[in-house]
């Protein structure tokens, strides 16, 4: 019985190791073919049947509108140049890690949108085409674009990974009416006012400001805008992260402080991820947010454009300037090529497409964002009162979040020690310097030296 | 494809390979082999492609890039990333570095956490099981309703849990706040320490019908005999529990309290779900730990170091697990 147990299980273990075998062949041969498949034929020949893969990123309502949206956009370029284009429309939660997987096997997509914070992690990890000059004349020059928005596409020094498509900016949305029944004739502009008015605003139920607290990624943009009012920055010039300076700890503290000491915002909000904070302010709990083109999500709670203001997040003292002056981030998402693309060109063309002002126009007027191409922003669809403050201050003072490699784990650190302050503040216990300053701390040691 | 490959090159092996005229007497010769040891194997096959592809190629490579420093900068063409030798391992076990800190923190989370549920499921999965041993009225239905958490989609399911649990307008706090008045305020479930324990008691909703079900179907082996003439000889309702009904399930109890204890070890659906990618530190399980080092700092031989300290780990403690409770069990045989 136990030899032929034995036998059988020798016979099993080289049966499997033949397979491997076998399978590590087959594996070799099907690489090598789909290279050689993939690489040859295409050049050379005319643009026109060339079928490209787009993966957009999901910037209206649902992924099914978005599909709609872009379908339409891209039969016209079909119509233009004979280029058929594959369109994909990935959700916000799956997107990076779909860009992941084809950075690391090569095989992805030709154009892709990527979140405009991640274009410098991206960039570094090569996965990318590099815009140089000669590659943004093909549509029509950098000097097309918005600064800001060139300037948040890639660290500094360096060609940009990505070009500018949609951009966003924040600002204070306020409710008219119970601004005018609690007697406050104007938004606040400075933090001190926004206190005062919140407090006001704080009774019976409902409150001066929202907050999105248990959300990481808008932790760091609110704490990034602070401590750059107060001239300080979460990394240094070498790219070394800088979490833990007296300012970076007063910007931390203001923020989680407007549930903790100022209570002017829900002690709720601290568990918040989901964006309860539009709902909210559309439901009127909330008098006052701090949000990015938050028209459409608006909208679609049933509160209408003339019921709320949008004027710029405030700062510490009136009128500042210059980086005192910074009330936002520059949001916004950026259109890409991957670099290991066997359709360089039909890519290009592309990219060209969608960074025409026709359909910069058509594109950000369906998705409620300013466009990043200069010509297009004087189109009617976004002089309305909102999109015109919007795009004052991604004109005047936004700032790009930090450019570095390691962003990803800047967010992933610093935001949820904001969220677990938020959660201490909800939970009753005290918030101090001493607390904040050590979370920062935490969070600083566990960044890559 | 690959399937037949390895039989056709069989006959090949052969002394009488390659030549053409010896094909008449060789097949019946290849039939008559497979029909003797071969058959078995060959419909092995497809498990075993199966399980190669699934399993053993991608734990293969999880081992491989732990020895990588494969981050960010590298992904693109992660064959060159440099070798790190034991680093990310070294990294990960220096407890009193940040990292390693945060990583034994994260294990002593997931240790308690596995602990808790596993202990709470079997408790409820046995006094349940015994509860409904006698036959009565409805006992189809209740045992019908009691495997509802196990029959529903977990994902689902912990998205009703996390609306349950919101801090404003939840159903947990709407009965222990606003309706019992147990609490002063109402508490928040998902962030802060609480969270810790609305993910055991999520996860005991989960898991518990599994130990239910296993346990009932091993309780059907049980001779009603034994418990009459324990009755008869003056054993309680405890003692017959003791004696009879815990002895008796033994095997099963070893087998679903170390399945439940690898199940809930490596959970990630429950943080993940309830909590989001960045769970509170109290509920900062080892699996979502893992996939924030590798998929959200990008630094994928951390990562993979982690989940081979883990592998190792789980190796140990089922060895060493399966060790005590066989020769326990085999004492008790004799």
């Amino acid at each position: 019985m136990r030899t032929s147990t034995s036998s059988r299980l020798l016979a099993a273990t080289a049966l499997v190791a033949a397979l491997g075998l076998t399978l590590a062949a087959c594996g070799g041969g099907g690489d090598d073919d789909s290279k050689g498949s993939g690489g040859g034929g295409k050049s050379g020949d005319s643009l026109s049947g060339q079928t490209i893969t787009y993966w957009a990123s999901n910037q209206g309502t649902s992924i099914d509108a978005d599909k709609k949206t872009l379908a339409a956009e891209t039969a016209k370029f079909t119509q233009q140049t004979g280029i058929k284009v594959k369109v994909e429309v990935i959700g916000w939660a799956d997107l990076l890690n779909r860009i992941l997987a084809a950075a690391t096997s090569g095989q992805g997509p030709d154009v892709l949108n990527i979140g405009n914070t991640w274009s410098a992690s991206l960039q570094a990890t090569g996965a990318l085409m590099p815009w140089d000059d000669a590659a943004f004349q093909t549509i029509g020059g950098k000097d097309r674009f918005a600064p800001a928005a060139i300037a948040s596409a890639g660290a500094a020094g360096q060609d940009p990974a990505a070009v500018p498509l949609y951009s966003m900016a924040y600002g204070l949305y306020y409710n008219k009416k119970m601004f005018a029944d609690a007697g406050i004739a104007n938004p606040p502009t400075t933090w001190d006012e926004l206190v005062t008015d919140a407090t006001k605003l704080t009774k019976d139920g409902k409150y001066g400001l929202a907050v999105e607290g248990a959300n990481g990624a808008e932790n760091i943009h609110h704490v990034f805008v602070l401590a750059k009012q107060r001239g300080a920055n979460w990394f240094d010039d070498q790219g070394k992260p800088t979490f833990t300076g007296p300012q970076q700890v007063a910007a931390v503290k203001q923020y989680v402080d407007f549930i903790a000491k100022d209570k002017v915002a829900a002690k709720g909000d601290a568990e918040y991820d989901q964006n309860q904070t539009i709902t909210d302010f559309a439901t009127g709990k909330a008098a006052m947010m701090m949000w990015q083109s938050a028209a459409p999500a608006i909208k679609s709670h049933g509160m209408t454009q003339d019921q709320y203001g949008v004027v710029p997040v405030p700062t510490l003292t009136a009128g500042a300037t210059g980086d005192a002056g910074v009330t936002s981030m520059v949001a916004g998402i950026n259109i890409a090529i991957f670099k290991d693309t066997s359709h360089k060109e039909a890519a290009e063309a592309f990219v060209k497409f969608m960074t025409s002002t026709d359909e910069q126009k058509a594109l950000n007027g369906t998705y409620g964002s300013i466009p990043p191409v200069v010509e297009a922003q004087s189109d009617p669809a976004f002089q309305t009162p909102d999109l015109k403050v919007l795009a004052s201050v991604l004109q005047k003072s936004a700032a790009p979040l930090p450019q570095v490699a390691h962003e990803s784990e800047f967010e992933n650190l610093v935001g949820p020690a904001v969220k677990s302050l938020f959660a201490d503040a909800a939970a009753g216990k005290a918030v101090t310097d001493d607390s904040v300053k050590a979370a920062l701390t935490k969070a600083q040691q566990q960044m890559p030296q | 494809m690959t399937a037949t490959a390895p039989a056709r090159r069989v006959p090949e092996a052969g002394p009488d390979s390659g030549k053409p005229a010896a094909g008449g007497r060789l097949r019946p010769r290849f039939i008559e082999r497979i029909r003797r040891g071969g058959l078995p194997y060959l419909l092995l096959l497809p498990a075993v492609i199966a399980e190669l592809l699934i399993h053993i190629v991608p734990m293969f490579f999880g081992i491989l890039i732990s020895f990588k420093n494969l981050t960010l900068f590298y992904i693109h063409h992660w064959n060159s990333a440099p070798w790190a030798g034991f680093d990310n391992y070294k990294t990960a076990v220096k407890i009193h570095q940040p990292i390693g800190q945060e990583l034994l923190h994260s294990f002593w989370v997931t240790l308690s956490y596995t602990l808790l549920s596993v202990g709470a499921s079997w408790l409820l999965g046995i006094a349940a099981a015994i509860l409904l041993q006698d036959k009565f009225r409805g006992r189809g239905l209740i045992r019908t309703v009691f495997l509802v958490p196990y029959a529903l989609p977990a994902y689902a399911a912990l998205i009703t849990w996390t609306f349950m649990f919101q801090q404003d307008t939840g159903l947990v706090n709407h009965v222990l706040h606003d309706q019992l008045h147990i609490t002063s305020d109402k508490s928040f479930w998902l962030i802060g320490q609480n969270s810790f324990w609305s993910m055991v008691i999520v996860s005991v909703w989960k898991s518990w019908p599994f130990a239910f079900l296993a346990l009932m179907a091993g309780l059907q082996n049980v001779p009603r005999e034994l418990y009459e003439a324990a009755a008869m000889d003056g054993a309680g309702v405890w003692q017959q529990i003791r004696k009879i009904t815990l002895p008796a399930l033994r095997p099963v109890n070893q087998v679903i309290v170390l399945v439940l204890f690898l199940w809930t070890f490596n959970d990630f659906n429950t943080p993940f779900v309830m909590f989001g990618q960045n769970p509170p530190r109290q509920a900062d399980l080892i699996s979502i730990h893992i996939y924030q080092s590798s998929f959200i700092n990008w630094n994928f031989g951390s990562g993979s170091a982690m989940s081979v300290l883990l592998l190792l780990f789980l190796l140990v403690v089922t060895a060493i697990y399966l060790l005590v409770t066989s020769r326990g069990r085999s004492e008790s045989d004799v």
